[in-house]
């Protein structure tokens, strides 16, 4: 551990937690977490017997062994195509590389449920846990690429020229420096890809791979066992809590990788050389899979044509309410993840980290249970007020896609130097303001970073939108789902193209922020000379 | 372009809680609220014709059945559901048994045979299905399929057999076997048909058609509705299935109802009483006999418009609502058989 940050930590420990700041993140948190309550609630009141006998039967074994081994596989294999896509898109001379940026984050914003649809219109028989493995990593991989890309490219490239000026091989710079600069990073959206992997429903049910979320569905739609459904979300809840444990302990080791953003210089593209076109086709590959085959499924079965014995429905005022659904998510999540992630970053001690991670576990917390939570809330406490409204749809999705936003908030206030505010402080500027001048510009582009995340999952939830929905509007997802359950592919099919094209605007977003990253940094003046290279590397 | 982007931002975050408000002080005319388990296919011409007739507007929430039972029983006093309209009658016994439901009028509940209502009055019958199998014509022949349901368990059916065992249609058929040859026997039998089916165990009926009529399995047990459906969707011409019944009385052989109830927490009883009459009249079921539901009409004297094997010379075994009851036998012996 370095000096610098030995004095950092210091220098935390003795600030008091500033008041309003903790409230709002206390009070953003109690809210984030109702769903939880609900659980405990309903786990209490079927009674241990019942809870016994449903807990400990062999087929809950047969699901944590599903969900687990399936959640092992898509992890490690989404960190392996996350990492490599994000170092050959941001530290290479790839062809096409700005294009792939763009590419290899649009299939986020595909349904998972739609991309299981897509494999099964080409391959009829496809299911089980290989198929459940595919369609997973190519639906939830740009998770790990997002931040990643976002780290290799905000990374102090002297790191690696020192490295090597010491006489470490390409290998072994690549593997320590480079790696472990993109450790923290590549750890995170490793979770993010976890929790989403565990409340997962339509893809699965699709493919027939039974996990503890189909399950769930199950008593619910079939056994009218609420109480159940309930007690196994505490299972996949504390298989959340485990998986948040494992990452906090990674964390807190590589916490040091700080940089002065500005005086950073760009990292020189490694050469790929005869490499290069092996790459392309890989990168080529990547997209065709992820991409290229729920699209081109989509578009087949609208070019195929049929008919639906259900009634037409209105495209236009589904794409409309879609969008403003994941429009104002978008800003009240973000806008709700700022005063956790400014805290998280600036008063980093053990309780204010507790806190932010317990957000994390909504991730892990299926749909339809956190939009029963909210028709258990509003009736207990609301007498049903707000009730199927769109407030309530928007702070649901909001609350589910939390922790995405506070992730990609939390990622830009670590970049943004505390140095700078301290500055203006001195300089007489009042603490209002720094916020406003100094600290939202600097995070700005992470703001609109957690605002594209959260449109984009908004954009394609289902099972909370059918509890929640207000009564005669429908969106994109829903409809889709009436047409697709009752077989009307062909019917179905636009809404799923749709909601990819949308799903490209955010896809660009991202792309764009993070093409722009060092520059704007740059451009705001960073006065600041970087650290000491001793303080980058993590320890 | 920042200035553009917030304004934009906040201009849809307005429209977004506008609507809110505009949804929440509604028109003055009068409106239903109705939670439809049923298909959409079913219940759009009702609704539409009933609005014409009556001026009073109905709001159709549809998603899972039993998703929309457990959201009822969660909304508890305060749910804006007034009618609860569902594809098979344990939802409605379920809500029933809870205390939810609010008696039909007798006038209603005499539209339909009273076998196919409520035992107590809950709940009114609207509509019926039958449960079949579906076969490959080009994998199987006619005379080549079981004559019962039982005979699915022999190893001569091992991966050739599709159901959709999750599937609230599939539970009468287990209730139907437990009723006849124990619980023990069912158990064995789900277990056997489990491994019969492998792969072939599909998330719903839709899926388990349109796999068999592709060939992708040769044989597969669904509600006769769905197959009028895949041709009305694919063509005649892509149609390579057809049904088949079991045996007269056979376990297999069951009749389904589907059926809608009032919520007591309705605040609109006499509007709610209004439209199940109107579902249950002769002319509510005419047109359903004449929609893309394909399911039979039960009043007499209505018969559906396909050409298929009359409501009243169907054979089915003679198990009631009331022994089909909310269903709670079938899905434990469905969870020990790790189906569900």
């Amino acid at each position: 551990m370095s000096a610098t940050g030995a004095v950092r930590r210091h220098h935390a420990g003795r600030r008091p937690l500033p008041l309003l700041l903790t409230s709002v993140a206390v009070l953003v948190s109690l809210v984030v977490l109702l769903p939880l309550v609900f659980l405990v609630v309903q786990a209490v009141q079927v009674g241990w017997a019942q809870l016994h006998a449903l807990l400990f039967r062999g087929l809950t074994a047969t699901l944590i062994w599903n969900t687990v081994s399936l959640l092992v596989v898509v992890t490690a294999l989404c960190a392996v195509l996350g990492t490599s896509s994000a170092w050959f898109v941001e530290r290479t001379d790839l062809p096409y590389r700005r294009l792939f940026a763009i590419l290899v984050v649009i299939p986020l914003g595909i349904p998972d449920f739609v991309v299981s649809f897509g494999w099964r219109a080409i391959f009829p028989g496809i299911g089980g846990f290989w198929a459940a493995v595919l369609v997973m990593t190519l639906a939830v991989y740009p998770l790990v690429f997002l931040p990643v890309a976002a780290s290799l490219r905000s990374a102090d490239p002297a790191q690696e020229e020192v490295a090597r000026s010491l006489g470490l091989g390409r290998l072994r710079t690549f593997w320590t420096v480079t790696v472990g600069q993109a450790r923290s990073a590549i750890f995170g959206g490793c979770i993010l890809v976890g929790l989403v992997v565990l409340a997962e429903f339509g893809a699965f049910e699709i493919l027939g791979y039974q996990t503890l979320t189909t399950e769930i569905y199950n008593e619910f739609q079939v056994g009218f066992n609420e109480p159940a459904a309930c007690a196994l979300s505490l299972i996949l809840v504390l298989l959340g809590a485990m998986l948040l444990a494992s990452e906090g302990s990674v964390r807190g080791r590589g916490r040091v990788s700080r940089v002065g953003a500005g005086a950073a210089s760009r990292a020189r593209p490694a050469r790929l050389g005869r490499g290069s076109p092996l790459v392309l086709a890989g990168m080529a590959l990547l997209v065709v899979l992820a991409l290229g085959v729920p699209v081109g499924a989509i578009v087949y079965l609208i070019v195929q044509g049929g008919n639906s014995t259900l009634p037409p429905a209105s495209l236009f005022a589904a794409t409309a309410n879609t969008f403003g659904y994941s429009v104002a998510a978008g800003v009240v999540a973000t806008m709700a993840a700022l005063p956790i992630a400014l805290l998280s970053v600036r008063f980093s001690r053990r309780r204010v980290m507790t806190l932010e991670r317990s957000n994390m576990l909504v991730l892990a917390v299926p749909g339809l249970v956190i939009a029963l939570s909210f028709t258990y809330v509003t009736e207990h406490l609301l007498q049903g007020d707000f009730y199927q409204t769109n407030p309530l749809m928007v702070l649901t999705y909001a609350i589910m896609f939390f922790p995405l936003a506070v992730v990609a908030v939390r990622a830009a206030v670590a970049r943004s130097p505390v140095g700078l505010e301290e500055v203006a402080m001195s300089l007489g500027v009042r603490r209002r303001s720094v916020l406003s001048r100094v600290t939202l510009p600097l995070i700005g582009s992470g703001l609109a970073a957690a605002f594209a995340l959260v449109f984009l999952e908004t954009a394609t939830e289902l099972t909370a939108t059918l509890v929640l929905h207000p009564t005669n509007v429908q969106t994109l997802a829903t409809q889709f789902w009436a047409f697709e359950s009752n077989g009307s592919y062909s019917q179905a099919a636009p809404y799923a193209l749709v909601m990819v094209l949308i799903a490209a605007v955010p896809g660009y977003i991202l792309g764009r922020w993070f093409d722009r990253q060092p520059e704007r940094a740059a451009g705001a003046g960073v006065p600041l000379a970087a650290p000491a290279p001793g303080t980058l590397v993590a320890a | 372009m920042r200035r553009a982007l917030t304004g934009c931002v906040a201009a849809s975050l307005g429209a977004v809680l506008l609507t809110g408000c505009a949804q929440g002080s509604g028109g003055g005319g009068e409106s239903l609220t109705v939670y439809s388990g049923q298909h959409v296919q079913t219940t759009e011409s009702l609704v539409t014709a009933f609005e014409k007739q009556t001026g009073i507007s109905v709001n159709l929430r549809s998603d899972d059945e039993d998703v929309l039972a457990d959201q009822i029983v969660t909304e508890g006093s305060h749910s804006p559901a007034d009618v609860y309209y569902t594809e098979n009658s344990p939802p409605l016994q379920y809500l029933a048994s809870k205390g939810l439901l609010a008696g039909v009028d007798s006038s209603t509940l005499a539209n339909t045979p009273s076998r196919f209502n409520s035992p107590d009055g809950k709940w009114v019958g609207v509509s019926a299905r039958v449960s079949v199998m579906i076969y490959n014509t080009s994998l199987l022949k006619a005379d080549q399929l079981p004559s019962s349901a039982m005979d699915l368990a022999e190893p001569q059916w091992k991966g050739k057999v599709a159901i959709a065992g999750s599937e609230t249609d599939f539970q009468p058929i287990v209730t139907s076997i437990a009723r006849t040859h124990g619980e023990a026997e069912a158990l064995r039998w789900l277990e056997a048909v489990k491994a019969n089916a492998g792969g072939h165990d599909y998330p719903d009926n839709e899926t388990v058609t349109s796999q068999v009529n592709s060939g992708q399995v040769a044989l597969g047990i669904i509600n006769q509705y769905y197959w009028y459906r895949e041709r009305a969707q694919v063509g005649e011409s892509a149609m390579h299935s057809a049904i088949a019944y079991f045996a007269p009385r056979d376990v297999g052989y069951v009749v389904d109802v589907s059926g809608a109830g009032i919520l007591k927490s309705s605040t609109h009883q006499a509007t709610a009483q209004r439209f199940l009459a109107f579902l249950t009249s002769q002319q509510g079921q005419r047109i359903l006999a004449h929609s893309d539901s394909f399911e039979y009409p039960i009043a007499s004297g209505v018969t559906t418009a396909q050409p298929e094997t009359r409501f009243d010379q169907l054979q089915p075994n003679d198990i009631t609502v009331a022994e089909l009851g909310t269903g709670a036998e079938a899905i434990r012996l469905l969870q020990e058989a790790q189906l569900l």
